[in-house]
């Protein structure tokens, strides 16, 4: 730590000369850092704009490089690779990098969604399996049901541009709290090989931790695994399994009770 | 009218508050509670206690914006929540002006007001508040639609601010939000509609 005296104002992963960040620098010259003084130790971006001033929905419909996504993530797997002892733990840890993704992902979809559902077209279908009018705001989901259909539609397409491709409850009688997802060919293990010896690993426990996040942000605990379930015509299918807590199950009875859809 | 402004993380810790008064009909947008100023606690002491509110409210209805859930009678609060789809709780409550005793005539609740420091009210808001106390100014009637779309586009406001910050990769959730400009961008909703 190069400043210890402001250790605490560090700590939101900023280095001190990390001009890029444009909101809550560091505060370098106050020497007590008290709430008064907050405003001239601020630094801002040399065109004087903060995050605040961009707006959410310019990168709305702009796609990412598939290449310098495959490479970050390839990176994100090493990484995460070089500090486990087994394949349980490797995919533990994309799960933990996937799961504050899933937490933002929620705000703004939902944000793009009452922002968008005025002004443009494409975005007309992108809530439509949880938002029967358009120019209503969208629902939080509070049953399960709404929320699997809002992370099989919306979440699926603003992450990969196209709906997952099954949902299913599972069929057995003991485990009622089991929902399955399906995606044939998981985008983020296109350019993954898995060598034999690990052939149980499954990157897409990176997804499993985004779909974990979204849930919990929406009150419903559970715990997102990704399997894979290769068929003949998809090598790479994956399955992602969501088993619901306790609690939500509970809830659930009592909201199907109270008539609440 | 008078305003006090929180949000609270999922688990209930605060994030952000703000006091601020209203803007609108010639207002200076300071805020001019009725406790005495050494009671400033009442206000996150009346937000905290709607909680139970939010949280019962939160499964009934799938909306984002709860509109008025609940109110203090004792001090004439009302308090408004908005609930973003992450679990993040928005809490607004407002104070609407201490008319001077001889305009009121809604009477209840302006006597059990003078327990809360009427000394402090009533020498501040003396001039002003005659004006403000129109019907129609959103100040007069915080149970009234008006009023309701006023806070809901506010509380919209402060949501895509919201949003950009839990984007922000330095942020984690749950963390007390610090940015000074968001807390210039929350005044400036606060003014524009409130």
């Amino acid at each position: 730590m190069a400043h210890p005296r402001h250790g605490s104002m560090l700590s939101f992963g900023g280095g001190p000369n990390d001009t890029a960040t444009a909101e809550k620098p560091p505060f370098q010259n106050a020497p007590v850092p008290t709430a008064s003084q907050s405003s001239p130790g601020l630094r801002v971006p040399s065109n004087r704009k903060t995050i605040y001033d961009r707006h959410l929905n310019r990168s709305r419909n702009a796609e990412l490089s598939r290449a310098s996504f495959a490479f970050l993530f390839s990176e994100m797997v090493t990484y995460a690779q070089r500090r486990v002892t087994g394949i349980q733990d490797l995919e533990r840890r994309l799960n933990e990098q996937g799961y504050p993704l899933g937490l933002r992902l929620l705000d703004l979809l939902f944000y793009r969604t009452i922002a968008g559902s005025s002004s443009s077209s494409s975005s007309a279908s992108a809530l439509s399996t949880s938002s029967s009018t358009t120019s209503s705001p969208p629902n939080r989901p509070l049953r399960i049901l709404p929320l699997l259909h809002l992370i099989h539609g919306p979440l699926w397409r603003l992450l990969f541009n196209r709906p997952a491709d099954a949902l299913e409850h599972s069929v057995s009688p003991d485990t009622p709290n089991e929902y399955m997802i399906t995606d044939n060919d998981p985008m983020v293990n296109t350019y993954i090989s898995v060598p034999r010896e690990m052939s149980m690993l499954n990157c897409a426990a990176f997804v499993a931790g985004i779909i974990e996040g979204v849930c919990d942000g929406c009150g419903f605990e559970a715990k997102v695994s990704a399997h894979n379930q290769p068929s003949e015509m998809w090598p790479g299918r994956t399955v992602f399994l969501l088993r619901f807590g306790e609690s939500v199950m509970e809830r659930e009875k009592v909201l199907e009770k109270a008539g609440v859809k | 009218m008078s305003y006090y402004f929180t949000i609270l993380s999922p688990t209930d810790a605060p994030l952000f508050n703000i006091a601020f008064g209203t803007s609108k009909s010639g207002g200076d947008g300071i805020a001019r509670f009725r406790f005495p100023d050494t009671a400033q606690y009442m206000n996150q002491f009346i937000i905290h206690s709607s909680l139970d509110i939010v949280e019962e409210a939160q499964w009934m209805n799938g909306n984002m914006y709860l509109k008025h859930i609940d109110t203090y009678p004792p001090a004439q609060a009302y308090i408004s929540a908005f609930l973003t789809p992450s679990g993040a709780r928005f809490l607004l409550l407002h104070q609407p002006p201490q008319l001077p005793s001889s305009t009121s005539s809604s009477g209840g609740n302006t006597g059990s007001s003078s327990l809360l420091g009427s000394s402090f009210s009533a020498s501040a808001l003396g001039g002003g508040s005659s004006g403000r106390a129109s019907s129609s100014s959103i100040a007069a009637n915080p149970t009234a639609p008006q009023t309701e779309e006023a806070v809901r586009q506010f509380m919209n406001e402060v949501y895509e601010n919201y949003v950009k910050t839990v984007m922000s990769p330095f942020y984690r959730v749950g963390l007390e939000i610090k940015s000074p400009v968001f807390r210039a961008r929350v005044t400036a909703a606060g003014r524009k509609w409130l």
